[in-house]
């Protein structure tokens, strides 16, 4: 309990350091644009191909266990949707981002804190914190709602392939696609993604940023990073939901 | 000019700079000598404000580090080339892109003018031409010669280097020593140089300090050195036969 607030009470001097005006904005926006690129672009891949095979298996197994013919097809048009925009856009895919991002952050940042590549920043007068965590935070919270929403674009066309491999017509699929959708759930979806980018960013980087030792401290801190990230992701998804969905 | 005042330093119950007091020389190379876990490191980064001290003074041609602004403080660090033990290179930045940053951050020097500085410092250290090396590919001596074009490029007035020839080759490690001497020489700055190398210690002692378990236990030149009766100091210095030989003869 006194290491959690001892934990709390870092986090929130760093975060009192990051967020300030940075020194020369040229430097910046060359930061932000590389940041951009490491934190969004190199995970719209992995994020596609998740999306996909997830949104054809969601479809499929929605399919088999709707074996009743009382219920109606286009079911798994909407139960696809609604599975995508409301949890698996957001929170899983969040998650996996909290893995790879989250432990490239750690990494990055703990590296450059045993090699002294953070004190050399900090005795040139430059505030290492804003420097070096501020365009990633950015990066993600900007980048992130990008990602899920390419994620239920193909989450729902792999539910479609998926659809149509257990026979659900596309005219069905489609009615079951558009059938009552409530535009307010992708504002849900994208509120609860910006969170948690703020998460992944900023516990990630805490973590790599006060990593004490050698090599190996790097790694645990990767480590720990994705683990304190993911339990926050799942435990701020419980109170979000709670919140804005009731 | 740098001088300290009665520093103590603690890490917890680990007492590690005891009553400390010196003053470093312009135009000098100051050597702080002493084995490892003596302190030395801990000295040299208490002067640049990364450690805070318990008690005591730091004086930067008079002016007190620890009794001016923060603002005032980064300006005055920008004052301050250091070199660091591991080099401290920006990994994801070229040598030319690693010695330009200081001008990035604080000049507002046309991108002709940065270059110019950069190829002259990198001319200083002997590396023209190895602008778009990565660090990555970079072996240790050329890492250091890299690390101290960064230091001198914002032409500071100090210069503080930790162990900048431990990891290198003892030819190259001189070749590192005349580099950080003659610097210190040509712009008059204030250079401060830790080791725990008897080799630089006779190619460049001019002002050496021994320091023994975060106590100042020695002071003097290299030449005073040689003929030391302190125990602590002659374990230390002679602990290598060949230094033995060196004494006898
Ligand atoms: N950040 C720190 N936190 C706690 N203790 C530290 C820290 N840095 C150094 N120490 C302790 O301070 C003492 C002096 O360490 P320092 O690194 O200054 O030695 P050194 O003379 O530079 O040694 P070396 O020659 O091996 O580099 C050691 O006992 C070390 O354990
Ligand atoms: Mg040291």
């Amino acid at each position: 309990m006194i290491k959690l607030l001892h934990h709390l009470g870092l986090y929130f001097i760093m975060m009192k350091k990051v967020i300030n005006k940075p020194e020369n904005w040229g430097v910046f926006r060359r930061q932000l644009a590389l940041e951009m690129e490491k934190v969004g672009l190199n995970s719209v891949v992995i994020v596609i191909i998740l999306s996909f095979f997830v949104g054809a298996v969601v479809s499929i197994q929605t399919s088999i266990n709707m074996d009743n013919p009382l219920l109606p097809s286009y079911l798994v048009g909407l139960a696809s949707r609604d599975s995508l925009i409301l949890e698996f856009s957001p929170t899983m895919i969040s998650l996996i981002l909290a893995g790879k991002v989250g432990s490239s952050i750690a990494s990055e940042l703990g590296s450059m804190r045993v090699t002294e590549q953070i004190d050399a920043l900090e005795i040139m007068g430059i505030n290492s914190a804003n420097f070096l965590i501020l365009p990633k935070v950015i990066a993600a919270v900007f980048f992130f709602p990008f990602l899920i929403i390419i994620s239920m674009g193909v989450g729902m066309l792999g539910a479609w392939v998926g659809g149509l491999s257990a026979n659900i017509t596309t005219a069905d699929f489609m009615f079951g696609l558009k059938y009552e959708f409530t535009p307010f759930y992708i504002k849900y979806a994208i509120i609860k993604t910006i969170f948690f980018a703020f998460i992944i960013s900023t516990v990630s980087a805490y973590f790599g940023y006060h990593t004490k030792g050698g090599a190996i401290a790097v790694g645990k801190a990767s480590t720990a990073a994705v683990v304190a990230s993911s339990i926050l992701i799942l435990l701020f998804n419980y109170i979000l939901t709670d919140i804005i969905l009731s | 000019m740098i001088e300290i005042k009665k520093i103590e330093k603690y890490f917890g119950n680990n007492h590690v700079l005891k009553n400390v007091s010196f003053l470093f020389e312009r135009g000098k190379t100051n050597l702080i000598i002493g084995e490892s876990g003596s302190g030395k490191t801990t000295l040299i980064k208490i002067l640049i404000g990364l450690h805070k001290i318990d008690s005591g003074n730091i004086l930067f041609d008079g002016v007190d580090f620890n009794a001016i602004k923060i603002k005032n403080q980064r300006k005055l660090r920008q004052e301050i080339g250091m070199l660091f033990q591991g080099g401290a290179l920006y990994d994801y930045m070229s040598v030319e892109e690693n010695i330009m940053f200081p001008l990035n951050m604080f000049t507002k020097k046309t991108e002709i003018e940065k270059i110019e500085r950069v190829n002259f410092c990198l001319k200083k250290v002997k590396l023209e031409g190895k602008n778009e090396l990565m660090p990555s590919e970079l072996s240790g001596g050329m890492t250091k010669r890299v690390a101290i074009a960064r230091a001198i490029v914002m032409q500071p007035r100090y210069l503080l280097c930790d162990e900048p020839n431990s990891g290198l080759d003892p030819k190259t490690a001189i070749i590192i020593d005349k580099l950080i001497q003659e610097i210190t020489k040509e712009y008059n700055i204030t250079t401060i140089v830790n080791t725990h190398d008897m080799n630089s210690v006779m190619e460049i002692g001019e002002n050496i300090t021994f320091i023994n378990k975060g106590e100042i236990w020695w002071k003097g030149n290299k030449d005073e050195l040689l003929n030391s009766n302190n125990t602590e100091l002659n374990d230390f210095v002679f602990a290598s036969e060949l230094f033995k030989r060196l004494k006898k003869s």
